[in-house]
């Protein structure tokens, strides 16, 4: 179990951000290559060039589940057609061991005319099976894609939803020793999402690597043994997903006073300046107040206002409701100038973690504020978990 | 560039099967070039099939016409043709075969010469998803296109018999010869068409002159009109590469003994040459392509 699959050292990449200019350094690197220099240019820079990813190296060993996590155009995608081989890195050295599946795209080369039958052929040659291999996973596949009797129809009579079911199935019946996965099963329904990482788990199994590009950290702190997280190009890479996980969310972070983020404190005609919980601490229990300060020009009718809190142990919210859940009507108006909410009876032990306060307009129809507040959930003696316990004698 | 890298499902990938990406250029190692150049062709010979049938299903599934596509064109040129010289608007010297069958051969012959340029930048462009998200052996897009010309080419040729026949035209033994002067019309015309490839995926304008300069070039050719008398005009003519191969082939077809057969196989030579010359540039231009393509 202990071979290395993919070595990646010191790879980067550039690329240009004027398409003219693009186009032409695209003419001058072919002119490179075919004159037999490399075409990274000393690795210099020209006009208009970034680095889209820079100096990323790590290694994975069979059974390895890597999390390329980070934000949209940090590199991730452009690695991964690296590691592909469908473009050259500038720099740096990439070395796969092993057949490698890439599910950059679901249902690429399928034709919109052609029968799934048909297409399943076509689709399987491109991924380097031939038609013997194909003809034996055939029912394996039809059936992993649940498509039953529309096998003889059209693929342009499909739903989006089958179609990416039949790219799924034929491109996991390749039994590759490294799978590249790129945000292709955020599509899928529950059944199916379910069905695929059943498939993906029991091809980790067999000690397939599985490289896994997505924005979903429940899926990468659920299944990944190790994190890269991009970042403009650069890579950091954790041992621990968790770590992982909590480097993106602060990428997200703008730290302001008291380490209160505000992603949006409003318009042109609203601003909310001021916003506060009057503590740090929160025991089992205790209530809070947000109170909140603006300014408004126009009135905002029953508005919305969403109150969340979130721990760091979990991924999604240990709590949630909105005013509209308990029936409370919040109108900001010109006058009053101000508001504030309770919430009572916070029940969460030994974390650390941030209240989320959003405020709607009437009908979510804008989103006026929107910040997270940090706040330490203490325990009582001998808690340890996050959750807090409470005994009842009266359950039947 | 890819050093090594095993399509072929079914082996023991684990011990052989490295692949290395790197900066360095492929030209650097020629002999390591031209043998995955080979392997990879070799590897593509399932898909390259498995995209023409697809292509060739999918084009006459959704026409009313159907195979009549094939040769609407060339039918409608050589009509204007015989329109042109039997009304007297262009006077054209005497051929030693009936107008109308020189023409209508010409352009027939002419038609799969087209349609064999055109192939490449064709199968490249429309195969941008595919090259963009999947990594296969590139080769298989120029094999379809030819697969797909040698389709098309062989219901125009069924067509061109029924009408030799009609018109008491019987082809000889020179017949044996006849697929030997299509597949060189279609190795010339991939070469040209693949040579176009790498810049006209990155700048259009090449796919929209191409039609013009194919104009052009066919009437620098004894398409349908023969070589001109008059010895500038016959000299260019004689220049133009795609003479030989055009008369030749015509001749096989008609029983008449080829005038240029020397020249046709030097210029087969050089197609062979060329060819493997673009095969190389089309693979560096490949990855490139992509990257440009999607930056």
């Amino acid at each position: 179990m202990n071979e290395t699959l993919v070595t990646v050292e010191n790879v980067s990449k550039k690329f240009c951000r004027d398409l003219k200019r693009s186009l032409w350094y695209g003419m001058k690197d072919l002119g490179s290559e075919l004159v037999g220099r490399s075409h990274n240019y000393d690795g210099r820079l020209r006009k208009d060039e970034f680095w889209a990813v820079k100096d990323v190296s790590f290694e994975l060993k069979r059974g390895d589940f890597l999390g390329l996590i980070g934000r949209n155009g940090a590199g991730k995608t452009t690695l991964l057609r690296m590691l592909n081989g469908l473009i050259k890195p500038d720099k740096g050295r990439i070395e796969m061991h092993g057949r490698v599946g890439a599910l950059i795209a679901l249902g690429a080369g399928f034709n919109p005319i052609l029968t799934g039958r048909e297409n399943i052929y076509v689709n399987a040659a491109v991924l380097g099976l031939s038609k013997k291999e194909t003809d034996a996973r055939f029912d394996e596949i039809v059936e992993f894609a649940e498509l039953g009797e529309f096998i003889d129809s059209p693929v342009q009579s499909y739903s989006s939803g089958m179609a990416v079911r039949l790219g799924f199935a034929v491109a996991t019946a390749l039994e590759p020793d490294i799978l590249l996965l790129d945000e292709v099963l955020a599509v899928g329904d529950f059944g199916f999402m379910k069905k695929c990482f059943n498939k993906i788990g029991a091809l980790k199994k067999k000690g397939v690597v599985i490289v896994f590009v997505s924005h979903s950290m429940h899926m990468v702190s659920a299944n990944s043994n190790k994190v890269v997280l991009m970042k403009d190009g650069f890579h950091k890479e954790y041992e621990n997903p968790a770590d992982g996980v909590e480097a993106y969310f602060n990428l997200f972070q703008k730290n302001g006073d008291q380490g209160i983020e505000k992603v949006c404190i409003g318009n042109n005609s609203i601003n909310f300046h001021h916003v506060d919980i009057h503590t740090k601490v929160l025991r089992p229990g205790d209530s809070f107040v947000v109170s909140i300060l603006y300014n408004t020009d126009v009135d905002y009718l029953d508005a919305e206002v969403d109150i969340a809190i979130s721990t760091s142990h979990e991924v999604s919210n240990h709590f949630q409701a909105t005013n509209k859940a308990y029936k409370k009507v919040i109108d900001l108006n010109k006058e009053s100038k101000s508001l504030c909410i309770k919430i009572n009876d916070v029940r969460v032990n030994n974390a650390t973690g941030n209240i989320h306060i959003a405020i709607w307009s009437h009908n979510r129809e804008e989103l006026l504020f929107w910040c997270r507040i940090p706040v330490e959930f203490r325990g009582v003696d001998h808690a340890t978990g996050n959750s807090f316990l409470d005994v009842f004698y009266d359950i039947k | 560039m890819k050093q090594n890298t095993d399509q072929q499902p079914g082996n023991n990938f684990i011990h052989s099967n490295i692949t290395v990406y790197s900066p360095e250029s492929s030209v650097k190692h020629p002999v390591h070039m031209i043998y995955y150049m080979f392997r990879d062709l070799f590897a593509s010979r399932e898909l390259a099939w498995r995209l023409a049938i697809r292509d060739i299903s999918a084009q006459y599934r959704q026409t009313a016409l159907g195979l009549l596509w094939a040769f609407i064109l060339p039918i409608a040129n050589t009509i204007t043709w015989i329109f042109l010289s039997s009304s007297g608007i262009v006077t054209i010297r005497n051929t030693a075969l009936p107008y109308p069958i020189y023409v209508f051969t010409g352009t027939m012959i002419w038609a799969i010469f087209m349609d064999a340029v055109n192939a490449p930048l064709q199968q490249t462009t429309g195969a941008k998803q595919m090259l963009a998200k999947i990594n296969f052996p590139k080769e298989a897009l120029v094999m379809s296109g030819i697969y797909q010309t040698l389709f098309n080419g062989a219901i125009k040729i069924v067509l061109l018999f029924l009408v030799l026949m009609l018109f008491k035209i019987f082809p000889g033994w020179t017949l044996v010869f006849f697929p030997f002067g299509i597949l060189s019309l279609i190795l010339a015309g991939t070469a040209i068409g693949l040579l176009l490839t790498p810049v006209g995926m990155l700048y259009t304008d090449i796919g929209k002159a191409l039609p013009l300069l194919m104009q052009f070039l066919m009437f620098l050719s004894p398409v349908v009109y023969p070589i001109p008398s008059t010895p500038w005009a016959a000299a260019i003519f004689k220049l133009n590469p795609i003479t030989p191969l055009i008369l030749t082939t015509r001749d096989w077809l008609t029983d008449f003994s080829p005038e240029y057969l020397g020249y046709f196989f030097l210029i087969n030579v050089l197609v062979i040459v060329l060819l493997l010359v673009v095969w190389i540039i089309y693979r560096a231009a490949i990855p490139i392509l992509i990257e440009r393509m999607s930056a």
